[in-house]
């Protein structure tokens, strides 16, 4: 509505340009160059520490000496801080965890959400309303971190990987989105399929799934974000250093600044890169994936959301 | 399963939706029918049941845990032989233990003053974007705002500490023009402001979404027909913008206040040893130091319970609050 009325306006031209916007009455000069401002150091302060994290990554020992710790442009950029800690040590290692973690969590949690939700989007299904009062009383109470950890280690998980995966699984809100979602295929389509003899199995793979690609890649995206930056259930599970998934590495080296155990041996030839750049490196790397799928998450997240303020 | 799909009454879609079979007078169903329901459905039961089971060990099994509050636990001695010691693991909240109301006034200063500074923010960034005449610097700006909400906490407190920490980059170039330094970090006196701005940054952009589709639903006549009454801007935006979407603010305002024992958990902790637990402790910081690393698992279960059940009041009266002022809760009727 405002778009239109806007282009249209501006085609208006120079000299045709009314005294009113989409209804509003233009705002002067003044105001306008006041709002610009505001929203350019808005944009600056979420810009600026990105570029200066990068750039000190990129950044060899002369620069950032002289700079002082950190600089917000490269002169000479070059890759020996990423080299050092992908070279094998403890932040490839943790690199490894995250992505597998990741990787399955996605999966698993994904699939037994589909599943939970499908189960629960058929009409007049046996059982429905008791499962789904089940997964909708979560939404109300937590159990509490000293019961959850009791139950964890009840379980043999500490110090497993399953504990960093399984206890945020399954969640009450992902699976009422996606019900809603399955309830708006119509029943029609399905009869059709029925007719034609199709099982469950197959109405499911073949109707249901195909149709629900969006609202499962945004789902599946929120819960591999969602695992990849966990990091308390990680802090409460494993005590087990080299299962440590990156968040805590980047905790112990780069928030708590505790030395980094570089082996330099297998860059040889090259001078050791600057602490900052390391520190700053593995920051990058942790955000290597989310900037990967961030265009994505910008323009499906938001209408996700709003599915779920509406729908919930 | 083709064979039983062919033999049963396969359950139809929406619009057809299938009456239960029903004998005339009988309130209750025939015990067979519900056998024929199971026999049809009993692979979608089966579909749903890795989800379900996930759901009911990890939120409703844990729920019987908080049996330790009313007793001395003993890890070596396990949750059932434990002693049983009534209420006494209670007394750190009913008898004002210290430590605990230091956790709890934390708790509420630090959710009072995020209530009152952060939550306008998206609204006024909200409204900021909303004027904003060109679309493509809209958007262009709502890419970056938005980007720092899927940063993890660990993420935004390393790029707070190495921007504004004591060897950061603002306190290296203040340093290198010999002017004094700004003591941000490991600052209890700073903690609040610092803790507040780092929620503003991660998620002030994002939270504009909410107020920026609340905005777009504003019918447009309204400026129109206040414009032609002769409104400026201001009071357009004070008699028809923020009327038109207050619905949405007293809405989240509500449930945040539902929300008033929670507070940022990953953000302070990973904090919480620069500045001591006197200025940093809240409630979840209280319980897992208490418990997990102090070991007094009985009295950590006992705060986090009384938690979580004032947490459920609160939530479920935000709720009928709502309900009273005419919006949709978390929950309809």
């Amino acid at each position: 509505m405002t778009d239109t009325i806007i282009r249209d306006d501006r085609r208006g031209g120079r000299a045709g340009r009314p005294r009113m916007v989409g209804g509003t009455p233009r705002p002067g000069l003044p105001i306008r160059g006041l709002k610009g401002i505001a929203l350019l150091i808005a944009c600056a302060l979420v810009i600026l520490p990105f570029l200066a994290v990068v750039s000190t990554s990129l950044a060899d020992q002369q620069q950032v000496t002289e700079a002082g710790g950190y600089v917000l442009w490269p002169d000479r950029p070059n890759l020996d801080a990423y080299r050092a800690i992908l070279s094998g040590g403890v932040v490839t290692r943790a690199l490894l965890v995250s992505v597998g973690i990741t990787l399955a969590g996605t999966a698993l949690s994904l699939t037994c959400v589909t599943l939970l939700a499908y189960s629960l989007s058929r009409p007049g299904s046996y059982l429905q309303k008791p499962v789904l009062l089940t997964v909708l009383f979560t939404l109300f109470f937590t159990p509490g971190m000293i019961p959850m950890y009791l139950t964890v280690r009840q379980l043999g998980l500490i110090d497993s990987y399953w504990a960093l995966i399984l206890p945020t699984m399954v969640g009450a809100f992902q699976v009422i989105i996606m019900r809603a979602f399955f309830q708006e295929i119509p029943g029609e389509l399905i009869d059709a399929a029925r007719i034609d003899g199709a099982n469950e199995l197959q109405i499911l793979t073949r109707i249901v799934l195909p149709l629900s690609k969006a609202v499962m890649a945004v789902i599946g995206l929120f819960n591999a974000v969602a695992y990849w930056n966990a990091f308390f259930n990680a802090v409460l599970y494993i005590n087990d250093t080299e299962k440590w998934p990156l968040q805590l590495v980047l905790r112990t080296y780069v928030v708590d600044n505790a030395a980094l155990g570089v082996d330099t041996a297998d860059i040889a030839g090259t001078v050791m890169p600057p602490s900052q750049s390391l520190q700053m490196a593995i920051l990058v790397i942790s955000l290597v994936p989310i900037a990967l799928v961030y265009p994505f998450l910008q323009r499906h997240f938001a209408k996700g959301m709003l599915i779920g303020a509406v729908k919930g | 399963m083709a064979t039983e799909v062919e033999t049963t009454p396969a359950p139809a879609g929406r619009g057809h939706r299938p009456r239960r079979p029903r004998s005339p007078g009988a309130g209750r169903r025939p015990r067979a029918s519900r056998r024929t329901r199971f026999r049809r459905d009993r692979f979608l039961l089966l579909l749903g049941l890795p989800g379900l089971l996930v759901v009911l060990l990890f939120n409703y099994v844990p729920l019987f845990g908080n049996v330790i509050a009313f007793k001395d636990y003993q890890p070596y001695i396990g949750i059932w032989d434990s002693p049983w010691v009534g209420f006494s693991n209670f007394d750190v909240i009913f008898n004002g233990d210290p430590a605990f109301v230091n956790a709890l006034t934390n708790t509420l200063v630090i959710s009072f003053v995020q209530i009152v500074f952060v939550f306008p923010v998206p609204i006024a960034l909200a409204l900021l974007l909303n004027s904003m005449l060109s679309e493509r610097l809209k958007r262009v700006a709502q890419s970056i705002l938005y980007l720092p909400h899927f940063m993890s906490w660990v993420v935004v407190v390393a790029i707070f500490q190495h921007m504004l920490g004591n060897a950061g980059l603002l306190n290296n170039f203040l340093r290198s023009h010999d002017w004094a330094t700004l003591p941000i970090f490991g600052n209890p006196d700073m903690f609040l402001t610092l803790i507040t701005s780092q929620v503003i940054w991660k998620d002030a952009g994002w939270g504009t979404i909410i107020f920026l589709a609340a905005l777009s639903r504003v019918d447009m006549e309204l400026y129109e027909a206040s414009a032609v009454d002769g409104a400026s801007r201001m009071r357009q935006l004070w008699h028809v913008t923020l009327p038109s979407i207050r619905g949405v603010i007293v809405l989240l305002l509500i449930l945040k206040l539902g929300d008033v024992l929670t507070v940022g958990f990953e953000q302070i902790i990973l904090q919480r040893q620069q500045v001591g637990a006197d200025a940093s402790e809240v409630l979840d910081t209280y319980v897992y130091f208490n418990g997990v690393i102090g070991g007094n698992w009985g009295v950590s279960a006992a705060v986090g319970l009384i938690k979580g059940l004032v947490g459920v009041v609160l939530v479920l009266g935000a709720n009928k609050v709502a309900h009273l002022l005419g919006e949709r809760g978390v929950y309809s009727k």
